[in-house]
């Protein structure tokens, strides 16, 4: 079989979890998308073991260990996400990633530019509307 | 000891009383006075010592290195010929005699002990500058006693004129200072050395490639810091300082300094005869200006500084026509009589209240109130006036003498007309200085009207102080005129018959001639009130002077001046008296000259810095400002736009790499 | 759109690999093409569809069709494995979560934040870029199937069990300390006695980081 097909596939697989982890609002839409991104490498790791086993002689079925590996990762990073994703929505009332803005960055102490101050106003109340 | 360990000891002792007076001044009250006066006194000794040691005989002369300091080497070398020894005595003397009266004078003053180790401080800067050998260490001690003058003749800094007089004082001898230092340099560049004897050596030789330009140069720091025309008017103005400062820096020490550079390193200078035609020239006008201006001040003490400024004049003139002996003569003799003369007056402000010679004028009895600077302020006017046997005589004839001499074309190396310039302006000087001696002596103790108010009993320690000094201003001239030319270069110094009677004749007539006009106005006194008087019967003089200074300009217009038509004074110099009183016009011309260019180019680096650099400041600050608002905007908070700009630059870095790995 | 491009790229290949041709795949080939289009697709839906419980759904449809590649890729303890687990219990966890925030049943308007479109043109970057550096580099590649299968249950087991014996310990250490972490963050903590916001509507209407519990101190108690 011709190599590239499993590898092109995992590569759209990975791209298509890049933009659901990047483009989807829901945290729980985004640990799935994490999965896609997460089947993605594991199948390019099962298609390059199976290559490298038919190719080689000695070899340590390093590829599947992986995979199987990154199975069980999979599964405790899904069930640590999922509770840290009930932890927020118990505390917030929410669990839609653009509404956890802790980080940004706020009017200053130290800013006494009122006029920088109202545009950040303007812009934020825009930015959350 | 070694005549050379007592040298070295002679200016380091006061420089210790005054680190040691500053450090323990505020903690130990009781041992400033101590630490004052006894370095000093030990000072004096041990110049004494040294002198006689020394006893005109070859100089002492020893050198060490500190450490290599490039292409002219640097040493601290000491050498003490007779002008050296006699000088130091003399800066003793009158140092110990100031400090000793300080500790009257500024009785209940507050700043004391500053004050005291400031003098000490300039004591020692004196010595080193007299003692020393090489002169970039004399430079120290120049400069050292630049600053300490600043800083006492703004001791009473809370008065305007004592602010601005310090700051005046500072910055016109350093304008002397600039080119002066510019010259040693230029000297040590052709000679190639900073020692005196050797300097002296190659100019015996001829080695000296830029005389004219190397003598002008050290003449406008030495007209700076003798007060010489043109530099000559930060000295008026420095009598804001307490008086005992006034006697020791403004009179009898630091102003001397100039004159004895000059006389040390006169060779230098009379190895380009434009030098000494200026030096003559410099003194002319200083003596006649000076006199003129001293006969229309009001003030007592800005009389003195200008018969100081004029006395100077002789000094200088004295170079001028070759004869350093006779103006290292007159510096010492000047030196007692003009001390004699401020610490007098000091007492009398502080009998008076007052430092207004109008004021005085109105008074009566203030002589029987302090009779001891009555007596001894006579003695020494009499010595200013050059009336013989006093010792100011022996020296102004001296001077005279050797003017004449040159006058006659008997002096190798001095052109003619330098002489009879000094010889005419000193004639002319002698009757103004007689003039306004004996103007000051009837304003002050011949006046009539009102007692003179109570300030109780003067301070031993002031009194004593004058009757101290009034010995070598009655004998010392009579005694030394013999003596001291083994001491100096061997001129004789004796007075000549001819200038002898001219002299004398001359200075009788202006004591005459203003006795006369005296006489004539001093009806118009009791017509006229005028007056004001600071009362502090409990107060030290310290407090009255800096009253008096204080309230001069609001009580009679003018720090210089007086509207009174009863002075002798106005009714001689007719016309000239307004230009006299305010110093010939010649603070309007330095700020016309110098003040007004100064603060137009401080206006203009002041728009330059507020609004052309200022803009490129805050342009950099808006810049910065602006990115931060800019990339602040970025930061919202939401993870999903910061992954995607990271992935984003992962994408192009990885694009980057593999395009520059397979070399597309 | 991609996929043709995969397509045309893999058909610009040099026919000169001996015993293969683009032009005559094998059936294992053409099976794996079928199946990997139907995982792209059901993965593509569930990135993009707006109702939420669909897309988890068409993540089991996403993930079942891995499942079949593992398979034809002759890796068959991995397929099951991926069947057991993914299918099996991280979608349902998935689920769970779903349901446990409350999320809206049918289509919700904003399932997809205003990072779209910036979202679509980095992922579309990265996938042209894989695809092209992947299909570049492996044009001329062949896995041979006909051999030994590589990935038989006893395989793997000797390889997993010979030669990944601490890894694998390991890894039961980290399943340990996920499921004890998972324990904590979910549970209620006592001494944050504020009621969840799902069960008062009340609470969802406040502001959700204050707790009003200051206001109520005995009610609470009672309540514990």
């Amino acid at each position: 079989m011709h190599l590239a097909l499993p590898a092109v596939l995992s590569a759209l697989l990975f791209c298509t979890g890049l933009y659901g982890v990047l483009a989807r609002r829901n945290a729980i839409l985004v640990l799935m998308s994490v999965e896609l991104m997460l089947n993605a490498v594991n199948l390019n790791l099962v298609a390059f073991d199976v290559w490298l086993s038919s190719t080689a002689e000695d070899t340590l079925h390093s590829g599947q260990a992986l995979t199987l590996f990154t199975i069980a990762v999979a599964a405790a990073e899904i069930g640590i996400g999922l509770a840290i994703v009930l932890a927020v929505y118990r505390n917030r009332g929410t669990s839609d990633i653009d509404k956890l803005r802790d980080t940004a960055e706020g009017p200053g102490p130290d800013d006494s530019d009122s006029d920088a101050l109202a545009a950040e106003r303007a812009e934020k109340a825009e930015a959350s509307a | 000891m070694t005549t050379t360990t007592l040298a070295v000891l002679v200016p380091v002792l006061p420089f210790l009383g005054a680190t040691a007076g500053l450090l323990l001044g505020r903690t130990v009250p009781g041992l400033v006075r101590p630490l004052a006066v006894l370095p000093t006194l030990t000072s004096l000794v041990l110049a004494v010592v040294v002198a006689v040691r020394q006893g005109g005989d070859a100089a002492v002369n020893s050198a060490t290195e500190l450490t290599p300091t490039g292409s002219v080497p640097i040493d601290l070398a000491l050498y003490i010929d007779g002008f050296a020894a006699l000088v130091a005595v003399l800066v003793g003397v009158v140092a110990s005699c100031v400090q000793i009266y300080s500790t009257g004078y500024l009785r209940d003053d507050p700043r004391y002990p500053s004050y005291a180790a400031l003098v000490s401080l300039f004591t020692s800067a004196m010595f080193l500058v007299v003692y020393s050998g090489d002169l970039i260490v004399l430079l120290v001690g120049w400069e050292v006693m630049g600053i300490c003058s600043y800083f006492l003749v703004g001791h009473y800094w809370e008065t305007p004129e004592a602010r601005a007089a310090s700051i005046k004082a500072f910055l016109v001898t350093k304008l002397g200072d600039v080119p002066f230092l510019v010259g040693l340099f230029a000297l040590a560049g052709d000679t190639g050395s900073f020692r005196i004897t050797e300097i002296l050596g190659t100019v015996a030789n001829g080695g000296l490639d830029h005389p004219t330009l190397i003598a002008l140069l050290l003449l406008a720091g030495v007209a700076g810091k003798s007060a010489q025309f043109p530099l000559h008017t930060w000295l008026p103005d420095a009598m804001a300082g307490p008086t005992p400062v006034s006697a020791l820096i403004h009179a009898a020490t630091m102003v001397a300094a100039g004159v004895y550079f000059v006389a040390r390193l006169l060779p230098v200078f009379q190895a380009s005869s434009a030098a000494v035609v200026v030096l003559a020239a410099m003194a002319a006008v200083t003596m006649a200006g000076s006199g003129l201006a001293a006969l229309a001040q009001d003030d007592i003490k800005r009389v003195l500084a200008y018969s100081t400024i004029g006395q100077l004049g002789y000094m200088t003139g004295a170079l001028a026509v070759g004869d350093r002996g006779a103006a290292v003569f007159h510096l010492l003799s000047h030196g007692a009589f003009k001390a004699l003369l401020f610490l007098a007056a000091g007492v009398i402000i502080h009998a008076a209240g007052t430092n207004s010679l109008a004021a005085m004028s109105r008074m009566g009895h203030l002589r029987d109130r302090v009779p001891d600077a009555y007596w001894t302020m006579t003695v020494a006017l009499l010595a200013l006036a050059a009336i013989p046997p006093f010792s100011g005589f022996f020296s102004k004839e001296s001077v005279l003498g050797a003017a004449e001499q040159a006058s006659a074309g008997h002096t190798a190396s001095v052109p003619a007309a330098a002489g009879w310039l000094v010889l005419v302006s000193g004639l002319l000087t002698a009757l103004l200085t007689a003039a306004y001696a004996t103007r000051l002596w009837l304003l002050a103790f011949r006046g009539r009207g009102v007692e003179a108010p109570d300030h109780g009993r003067q301070p031993l320690t002031m009194t004593v102080v004058l009757w101290v000094l009034a010995v070598p201003s009655l004998a010392f001239g009579g005694l030394a005129y013999r003596v001291l030319p083994d001491w100096f270069d061997g001129h004789d110094l004796a007075p000549t018959l001819t200038t002898s009677v001219v002299g004398t004749g001359v200075a009788l007539v202006g004591v005459v001639v203003t006795y006369a006009a005296w006489r004539h106005t001093t009806a118009l006194a009791a017509r006229v009130p005028l007056g004001a008087v600071a009362a502090h019967p409990e107060g030290d003089a310290g407090l009255v002077e800096a009253e008096a200074i204080a309230s001069h300009a609001a009580a009679y217009g003018d720090v210089a001046d007086a509207p009174d038509p009863a002075d002798p004074g106005r009714l001689l110099l007719g016309p000239l008296h307004r230009p006299a009183a305010v110093g010939f016009h010649l603070d309007a011309v330095y700020r016309v000259l110098f003040v007004r260019p100064v603060e137009a180019a401080a206006r203009l680096v002041r728009f330059l810095d507020r609004e052309v650099v200022d803009t490129y400041v805050r342009g950099a600050g808006a810049l910065a400002r602006g990115l931060g608002d800019a990339v602040r905007r970025a930061q919202t908070g939401n993870l999903q736009t910061y992954v995607s700009a990271l992935l984003a630059g992962t994408v192009v870095l990885a694009v980057a790499v593999v395009l520059v790995a397979t070399g597309a | 759109m991609t996929l043709t491009a995969a397509v045309a790229a893999a058909s610009t290949t040099a026919p000169s690999a001996e015993g293969h041709g683009f032009l005559s795949p094998t059936g294992v080939e053409v099976a794996f093409l079928l199946v990997g289009l139907l995982t792209f697709g059901a993965a593509l839906v569930t990135v993009t569809t707006r109702q939420l419980v669909h897309a988890a759904l068409w993540l089991v449809v996403a993930l079942g069709g891995l499942a079949v590649e593992y398979l034809l890729l002759s890796a068959e303890f991995i397929a099951w494995v991926q069947v057991l687990i993914y299918v099996g219990s991280v979608v349902v966890l998935l689920l769970f979560g779903l349901m446990l925030t409350k999320a809206p049943i049918g289509r919700s308007p904003d399932a997809d934040s205003g990072n779209r479109w910036v979202a679509l043109i980095v992922a579309v970057a990265a996938a042209a870029t894989l695809v092209w550096v992947v299909a570049d580099a492996f044009r001329a590649t062949w896995i041979d199937l006909d051999g030994a299968p590589a990935g038989s249950t006893e395989v793997t087991g000797e390889s997993l069990f010979r030669n990944w014996v601490l890894p694998f310990e390991g890894l039961s250490v980290l399943l340990l300390a996920a499921l004890v972490g998972a324990i904590v963050l979910s549970r209620k903590a006592k001494e944050e006695p504020s009621p969840p916001p799902v069960n008062s509507h009340a609470g969802a209407g406040s502001s959700p980081s204050v707790p009003d519990s200051r206001n109520h101190p005995i009610e609470q108690e009672g309540a514990l």
